[in-house]
């Protein structure tokens, strides 16, 4: 089992991660290239720049609301916005204009609700947080709220990602033409996923704290605003906020999840339907993840119990944790290790399913209990400037495409200064036996801490770590390597469109990203 | 055409056990189904524990017993019924005389009488079961001179009248909202687990259409009622008791007792039926494993080529697409058994059927949807193709009626007559008299003039076949979607261009009547979009099938029986594509599926062209992501060669 004391101390203060190459990685002083990295490899996107929405829903509503409304209008009006609960609540507070029996019998009413509601509150926590603490509680961002990017996406096969902003704006990026559309709808907020759709050029699946989006953006077109009408609007009764998506790498379906609902909907998107998978217990899905190879798809729900679906018959099987719910979890590229990480505990555990995609389930065994793979738990290294202190919970696990490097991104401590956020990377094995061997810490600028990262689909050279920072940067850290078994992904993947030139010496120049994007 | 024992087979072994299973399952939920309407209609809130009691009593007592075996009669007729009508590709009315067609055609009436009588035999189960004042039709009473008379109970009356109203109610919705249309879900769940999930659905629905029909019924009775009263009153020799208020007043009928009954009673008999209809749909199209190939000719037809090869039954066929698309995409022990060789000979027979068959479909597709377009680009706007509008499914009830017309100079798509109960009774014969009107005659009034001359064109040889292949080609193609042609040969146009009328050459000066019934047959473009597409389940089958094969062949097909065919296959998607995307840029083809309710009836049928497009889409992404590069090396055209290569580039 690997622990972070065997990984090669943090940088000291001043220099950032740009790559790995022949077994290390290597660092840069920021200082130096600076500007010249930021503008040739990654995007900024500063605080600054964003026009933020100044008010809230609610506040908005008080200010335009016509308070001379007859009562009739007012029931009606908080009848659809508020449902059920909504009316009597009016009803209750207007107690002048209605007879006493009603809004007493009303308020009695509500009352009663309030009180089992509150034990289902009780029962399962969550359900009692407003949409934007639930998006933030369960986002696999971490710190949400607070996040410049709050979602990014790389195209499976093309070479061109979706970056979904603060502002509530998604913006996308292809390094080979200059325009880069914005996408903006009336019901994109507080966007907490985005996914491209497999085996298309121009699908995009948005997570909105509503509804679910899914845009069409035609690669070939000039315009820098598609219109709202380019995205289909998916909404089911009781299904908001959308917390998390995954497509079927076949890209024939899509499932959501919202930890208020426990449906999890399987949409057809092409016919706009959906079917609902329901089962008891959990309180409400928060994380979706479909194995590359499309067999199973691991749900997580905000009790300490985890599902792992099949996808040809949708059966599921229920996994219970002992500490906590399971924060984050990645399978490996042909879909028979599962990764798994859990609220509370410092460690990654590993689930192995040796059924092939082929082989009914009954047949394959399922694995009776997860190992421990790594230990995260938090470790001390000796530094120049001070200790630093290493280790703890895990927010989000991402595995690269050929199944040979592990980013880990632990969540550190925002309050003390010496516990910092940071990703660890692992090298990853599975033959003979499956382990994880320590690579190294991922670090960016000063003060930047990772929000957000993920793999590229398809690097040429390894693997390609894209990762978001709290200051509103986007970097990109390539692993070189070469590949120590059959690539996985030469089959199933897509084949390289363009061809970088190839120059692994030249870091710097990359020629995939040497597109002035911003 | 097919041997009796290849397509009867599949209906006797498969179909039939599936719909008893399913109709036997219905009659066991009757059960708990009958109790809590017993405790629902009995219900009273001041005497909770009394009502248990008696809930419990009356379900041990005979009439009860008696009513449950006439429910049980009931529920087993309308699975049989179910059984008789489903079809699994909709019957989508074009224009409104086309629906009104449709619901006089002489099967659909007698379904709604069957219908409406199994209302009544419910309605008095529920009579009887509830009691009190609803119990019997008469009551003995004295008249105002002393004389004992029998007197007519109206609340008895207006149970059995509403039992009827609503059975046929039913089955007119049943018409226009194609209930018989059996739909194949995208997400495959065990029975059990679908059954569970679909319930809430069907209590909702059957509550808010029986809310809905119990008002209709209301209203028609309040208005029409004295009719049966009085005949009743007449062939029964009872009398109108004038000290009860009488039931179609405005005062009768505020009765919340009465409402809430009739509202109970009609939620009971939909839901029954509903479950029924739910079963059977779960039963039915449940995955059947073809084998692929089998080590016995005799069970040869048994197999997956073979079965996917015969015309009839559609539902045996859309199973075996159905098998065929998952095989490709979860077994590869079954993929490779359709990559194997013949053994004595080494010729890929399993991969020829099974191409040659996805093929066919798509091409059959692809001239459907150019002749659509050539139709409508002569007259701008959708006064289009009314094939849809006759076009029946060929549902397995008209196996042992169909001669075959082999020479019959029709475009495939044509082909689609109502599988009448009447062409059965005279199998082979001439077509009743009776029939004629409803059967896609041309010269029938409900046939548009548009049909007319497209058939002219398409039998002349229009311009429109060089982009697919010849018609003459066209003809030897086996006719997969035909059925019992007997009724075209009456009625074949002459092929001459003399024949073609322009649109203009509508009467000059229509009549009143003539002007309504023109209206009426205005085709609806959203229907007439959605009839082209009615049965495109089986393509995106064949679409998926046909890519994730291909995809697998990249791996798996050892001796390269996939390169051979792949040619015809891209440049067959490609046709697709091309047509595809004509036909989404009409003026009048929605871009946009229409959000579904949630009702019982299918909705997938007028979606169907958005999933088209998209498998189409994905199956060819699947084929250039897996192939790659790889594909410049296969012959094709150079305008082909430049669409795949936007694939290749994801410029989509």
């Amino acid at each position: 089992m690997c622990s972070l004391a065997l990984f090669p101390p943090p940088l000291p203060a001043g220099q950032s991660t740009l790559c790995e190459s022949n077994n290390e990685l290597l660092s840069g002083a920021n200082s130096s290239d600076d500007r010249q990295d930021s503008s040739l490899l990654s995007l900024y996107f500063p605080r600054e720049s964003l026009k933020l929405h100044s008010r809230t829903e609610s506040s908005s509503k008080a200010a335009f609301l016509d308070h001379s409304e007859t009562l009739w209008m007012r029931s009606a009006a908080a009848w659809r916005d508020g449902g059920f609960t909504g009316l009597l609540n009016e009803i209750t507070t207007s107690h002048a204009e209605v007879p006493k029996w009603l809004s007493v019998t009303s308020g009695c009413i509500l009352a009663l609700l309030r009180w089992v509601s509150s034990f289902h509150g009780s029962l399962y926590p969550h359900v009692t947080l407003s949409s934007e603490d639930l998006i933030a509680e369960f986002s696999q961002v971490l710190n949400w709220p607070d996040c410049v990017v709050r979602a990014f996406a790389w195209h499976p096969h093309a070479d061109k990602f979706a970056v979904a902003l603060l502002d509530d704006s998604i913006k996308i990026y292809n390094p080979q033409s200059a325009i880069s559309p914005t996408l903006k709808h009336r019901l994109q907020r507080n966007v907490a996923a985005v996914q491209w759709k497999p085996l298309c050029a121009s699908g995009l699946a948005v997570a909105c704290q509503n509804c679910l989006l899914v845009w069409n953006v035609d690669p070939c077109s000039l315009s820098t605003r598609p219109s709202s009408g380019c995205a289909q609007v998916l909404s089911h009764p009781g299904h908001s906020p959308v917390t998390s998506i995954a497509w079927s790498p076949s890209g024939s379906l899509l499932v959501s999840a919202s930890p208020l609902d426990t449906a999890m909907m399987v949409w057809d998107v092409a016919v706009e339907s959906c079917v609902p998978l329901q089962r008891v217990g959990g309180g409400g899905v928060t994380f979706l993840s479909w194995s590359p190879a499309g067999s199973h798809i691991l749900a997580s729900t905000p009790s300490a119990l985890f599902r792992v679906w099949e996808t040809r018959m949708w059966t599921c099987e229920r996994w219970p944790c002992v500490k906590g719910r399971c924060q984050s979890g990645c399978w490996s590229p042909d879909g028979s290790r599962l990764l798994f990480a859990v609220q509370g505990e410092m460690v990654i555990y590993a689930l192995t399913f040796s059924g092939s995609p082929g082989v009914p389930t009954s047949m394959a065994k399922g694995p009776q209990t997860a190992v421990v793979v790594a230990d995260l738990s938090e470790t001390t290294f000796n530094s120049p400037d001070g200790d630093i202190i290493v280790g703890g919970e895990i927010q989000s696990l991402s595995w690269d495409p050929r199944g040979e490097r592990l980013a880990v991104l632990l969540k550190g401590d925002p309050q003390a200064a010496n516990r910092p956020a940071i990703i660890a990377v692992f090298k990853t094995r599975a033959n003979p036996i499956f382990e994880l061997l320590p690579c190294g810490f991922v670090q960016g600028e000063p003060g930047a801490e990772p929000r957000l990262m993920q793999f590229h689909p398809h690097f040429q050279h390894g693997a390609l770590l894209t990762v978001c920072w709290s200051s509103g940067k986007i970097t990109h850290i390539p692993f070189y390597f070469l590949s120590s078994g059959v690539s996985h992904v030469g089959l199933s993947g897509s084949p390289p469109k363009l061809q970088p030139q190839e120059r692994p010496a030249d870091f710097a120049n990359q020629s995939l990203f040497t597109e002035l994007l911003s | 055409m097919f041997s009796p024992n290849t397509s009867s087979w599949f209906i006797s072994k498969v179909i039939w056990w599936r719909a008893a299973a399913s109709i036997a399952w219905s009659v066991l939920l009757l059960l708990p189904t009958t109790a809590v309407f017993i405790t629902l209609s009995k219900f009273s809130f001041l005497h909770p524990i009394q009502t248990i009691s008696e809930c419990l009593s009356l379900l041990m007592s005979a009439s009860s017993v008696f009513s449950f075996i006439l429910l049980s009669g009931v529920v087993i007729m309308v699975g049989f019924l179910i059984l008789e009508y489903f079809t699994v590709i909709p019957t989508i009315a074009c224009s409104k005389i086309a629906l009104l067609g449709q619901l006089l055609h002489p099967r659909q009436v007698i379904s709604s009488l069957a219908h409406c009588l199994m209302g009544m035999v419910v309605g008095w189960c529920c009579a009887v079961t509830v009691g009190q004042r609803y119990e019997t039709l008469g009551y003995p009473g004295k008249s105002s001179d002393g004389q004992p008379q029998m007197y007519l109970n109206e609340y008895h009356l207006v149970f059995l009248l509403a039992g009827a109203f609503v059975g046929f109610s039913h089955s007119l919705l049943g018409v226009i909202h194609n209930m018989n249309y059996v739909c194949f879900q995208t997400v495959q769940q065990y029975k059990y687990l679908h059954f569970k999930g679909s319930l809430p659905l069907v209590l909702k629905c059957s509550t808010i259409q029986a809310f809905y029909s119990v008002r209709n019924f209301i209203i028609v009775y309040f208005f029409l009622g004295y009719i049966p009263k009085t005949w009743i009153c007449k062939t029964l020799n009872l009398h109108l008791d004038s000290s009860v208020h009488p039931l179609d007043s405005i005062s009768g009928l505020v009765d919340l007792s009465l409402l809430y009954h009739l509202w109970i009673n009609a939620s009971f008999l939909l839901f029954t039926w509903y479950i029924t209809l739910l079963l059977f749909r779960i039963f039915v199209t449940e995955v059947y494993s073809f084998p692929v190939q089998s080590t016995f000719t005799d069970d040869s037809h048994l197999c997956l080529p073979k079965v996917l090869a015969d015309k009839q039954p559609m539902i045996s066929k859309f199973l075996a697409l159905q098998d065929l698309s998952l095989l490709s995409k979860h077994s590869p022990l079954r993929r490779s058994e359709v990559f194997s060789l013949s053994q004595p000979g080494g010729h890929p027979h399993n991969w020829n059927t099974v191409s040659k068959e996805c093929l066919a479909l798509l091409a059959d597709l692809t001239q459907r949807l150019v002749a659509y377009h050539e139709t409508v680009a002569t007259n701008g706007r959708a006064k289009s193709l009314s094939s849809g509008s006759e076009r029946k499914s060929s549902s397995e009830t008209s196996v042992t009626s169909g001669t075959e017309d082999l020479m019959s100079p029709r475009p495939t798509f044509l082909m689609r007559t109502p599988a009448s109960v009447f062409t059965r009774s005279v199998a082979g014969g001439p077509h009743s008299p009776l029939t004629a009107p409803f059967t896609p005659d041309l010269d029938s009034p409900f046939a548009s003039p548009v049909l007319r001359r497209l058939t002219a064109q398409v039998d002349q040889c229009s311009p429109w076949h060089g982009s697919v292949q010849s018609p003459h080609i066209m003809r030897r193609v086996p006719k997969l979607w035909s059925t019992s042609t007997e009724s075209q040969v009456s009625s074949s146009s002459p092929p001459s261009p003399a024949s073609v009328p322009s649109p203009k050459q509508e009467p000059a000066k229509p009549s009143f009547l003539g002007q309504f019934l023109q209206n009426r047959k205005e085709q609806l473009p959203e229907a007439s979009s959605q009839a082209l597409f009615a049965d495109s389940q089986a393509h995106i089958w064949a679409l998926e099938a046909l890519s994730y094969l291909v995809q697998a062949s990249f791996t798996e097909d050892q001796f390269g029986v996939v390169q051979t065919t792949l040619p015809s296959i891209l440049s067959s998607m490609l046709h697709l594509q091309e047509a595809v995307d004509r036909h989404f840029k009409l003026p009048h083809a929605s871009s946009k599926p229409l959000r579904s309710t949630n009702s019982m009836e299918e909705f997938t049928y007028k979606t169907l062209r958005f999933a088209l497009r998209a498998t189409l889409k994905t199956a060819i992404y699947r084929i250039t992501t897996t192939f790659g590069n790889h594909l410049n090396a296969v012959q094709m055209s150079a305008e082909h060669r430049k669409r795949l290569q936007q694939f290749l580039e994801f410029k989509e």
